[in-house]
């Protein structure tokens, strides 16, 4: 199996990426080859298992629902590329159906 | 090389500055010097002079005051570009964590791990190069050029902390700290020359640490030798309650395991990890580190870890699975760089901002985690790499039934240089073997300098690390092997010809 074009560019617009013609012919290429080879994960035989990996940490109970304070609204906002209003600013958006 | 105050151990350094032997203000001047000296090894992307030399003499009067500073009083530190830093700004090589060129993002806040060091009474000197969000080996795919060795100016540091590595390695600042997601922390430690170490998942409070792959991230130390390594780590480890993967237990006394009896420890020595592909020379400098771990009373077993050949594999689909939603807050919106056009609807914002932002290795691996997430890929790839990681866990867990430690080559060769395979990342991927495993287990591990290969005529001596395992939470025995092979070798001190300066 090798990977298409099609594949390549509905993976882009999931992960909102724009390419350039050339990004997309390198990426077919690159990826192709990455995913023949992490395809070997294929052959392993982990069916006759129910393992699944564990929790990289199990010494790690939820912390006590306190209250505590924010980060700084202004600070927060002053990291922004825009903000207006007292909010981070974005273009007008029309969701798609 | 010049020495100077610099190459004490830190915990000297600490103790001298308490003692009024010499003050904060001095070791800072002099690690500045020593950054400015070394600028070209392209260590540092922001060095972070001024608030260095406040906090310096805030430190020194403190001193005169007659206060008691903290157990890393006046020591300069450097830190990885990925961890946040109120006083710096935090890129993580990164232009899409720019607003204009030269203009980085600011953090409102202090990783946890800084804000430890600080409160320590580390002073933080600059933030250190590394890959793209620390994506690579080699400290070559971020935004503001590479990291040089300072062993051989045309090599590569390894990454992603190749910036960390340079640091320490040619001795601009005593520690450093950088982030192990696949080996970033101990693959440039063995590549440059220097102790680091990954210590387990949930030891390090990860808050501030620009995610990469969460399941994966630790924050760890580079020093020049494992006292000053575990000091380091005592300082940030423990919990927090601002990130809920960290463990409330108890941390060690890693300073003190560095004088633990060694003798009698087993060390198990998988024969996956000296197999294809391992350059010889390495291989020999590893052995000859291991007959003199022997020779120091440990015993050598061979322990099986059968389901090493799935790591690389495995790796690259998790960590670029958790990569793919990690990096999707880069948006446009609330950091960094925004490219828009009159008339751009919101997903417009996004698709240009990133196209414009991300340089060429991360959005591969978006892409790749994207793709390995979507709908009808899922169960091939993410989540038989789950079952894969499980089974590389189980390995381990066999293994340390009846070993101590298992040691290993770090890296399967030594530095490569700068021209050598760009454009095949696949086999740069596949550079990561020996390192990967232990991070998808969790576990603790570090690298620590053995013999450097021989110089011929055509490669110059280059460092080797050596690499030590232990299962989670169990550090102590890592800073123990490690210290008792400093004790045995002179091969931890050796120093690039470009040290100092």
């Amino acid at each position: 199996m090798s990977l298409t074009r099609e594949e390549v560019l509905r993976a882009a617009r999931l992960a909102r990426l724009e390419l350039t013609e050339p990004e997309i012919a390198r990426f077919i290429g690159e990826l192709d080859r990455i995913v023949a080879y992490v395809g070997e994960l294929a052959a392993l035989d982990a069916t006759s298992s129910a393992l699944t990996a564990r929790a990289a940490v199990d010494d790690a109970p939820l912390r006590d629902d306190a209250h505590r304070a924010s980060l700084p609204h202004d600070a927060v906002l002053a990291a922004a590329p825009r903000a207006a209003g007292g909010a981070f600013a974005v273009p007008a958006f029309v969701e798609e159906p | 090389m010049t020495t100077s105050l610099l190459d004490l151990p830190i915990g000297e350094l600490a103790e001298g500055v308490k003692g009024g032997r010499f003050g904060a203000e001095e070791l800072v001047e002099e690690s500045l010097r020593r950054i400015e000296a070394g600028r070209e090894l392209g260590a540092f992307l922001h060095v972070s002079a001024e608030a260095a030399r406040r906090a310096a003499r805030e430190l020194d009067a403190r001193r005169a005051r007659g206060e008691a500073l903290g157990p890393l009083a006046g020591v300069p530190v450097a830190v990885k570009d990925s961890l946040c830093t109120l006083d710096a700004p935090t890129t993580c090589a990164s232009r899409i964590l720019e607003r204009a060129p030269g203009d980085g993002w600011r953090s409102p806040y202090d990783a946890t791990a800084v804000a430890r060091l600080r409160a320590a009474d580390a002073v933080i000197i600059g933030k250190t190069n590394l890959d793209e969000f620390a994506m690579g080996s080699s400290t070559t795919t971020g935004a503001f050029g590479p990291a040089l060795s300072p062993w051989d100016r045309t090599r590569v540091a390894g990454g992603s902390s190749g910036g960390s590595a340079v640091s320490v390695a040619a001795g601009l600042t005593p520690g450093a700290l950088g982030s192990d997601t696949g080996g970033s922390v101990r693959q440039p430690a063995a590549l440059s020359g220097v102790l680091g170490v990954k210590p387990s998942a949930g030891r390090v409070s990860r808050y501030g640490l620009v995610a990469f792959a969460s399941s994966l991230d630790q924050i760890g130390p580079l020093a020049r030798d494992a006292r000053s390594a575990a000091l380091l780590l005592e300082v940030i480890a423990g919990a927090d309650p601002s990130d809920s993967t960290s463990a409330r237990r108890p941390v060690g006394r890693y300073q003190a395991a560095c004088d633990a009896e060694a003798r009698g420890l087993r060390v198990g020595v998988p024969a996956e990890y000296f197999a294809e592909g391992l350059d010889p020379l390495v291989r020999a400098s590893v052995e000859a580190a291991l007959k003199g771990l022997e020779a120091a009373g440990m015993t050598l077993e061979p322990v099986a870890l059968p389901h090493t050949r799935y790591g690389v594999a495995t790796y690259y689909v998790l960590a670029t699975a958790e990569a793919s939603s990690n990096l999707a807050r880069f948006d446009g919106v609330r950091f960094g760089r925004r490219d828009e056009r009159p008339g751009d609807e919101l997903s417009a914002l996004y698709g240009r901002t990133r196209a414009a932002g991300f340089g060429a290795e991360v959005k591969r691996r978006i892409l790749l985690g994207t793709y390995v997430l979507s709908a009808g890929y899922y169960d091939a790839y993410y989540v038989k790499a789950e079952r894969a990681r499980a089974l590389i866990q189980q390995d381990f867990d066999r293994a340390f039934a009846r070993v101590d430690v298992i040691a290993t080559p770090a890296s399967p060769t030594p530095a490569w240089r700068l021209d050598e395979h760009p454009d095949d990342p696949l086999a740069a991927y596949l550079a990561d073997a020996y390192t990967l495993p232990a991070s998808l287990a969790g576990l603790a591990g570090l690298s620590v300098p053995c013999e450097p290969t021989p110089a011929s005529a055509t490669r110059p001596a280059l460092p080797v690390g050596l690499q030590l395992l232990a299962p989670a939470f169990a550090e102590e025995r890592l800073f123990t092997v490690a210290a008792a092979w400093e004790r045995l070798s002179p091969a931890p001190r050796r120093r690039p010809p470009e040290a100092g300066g």
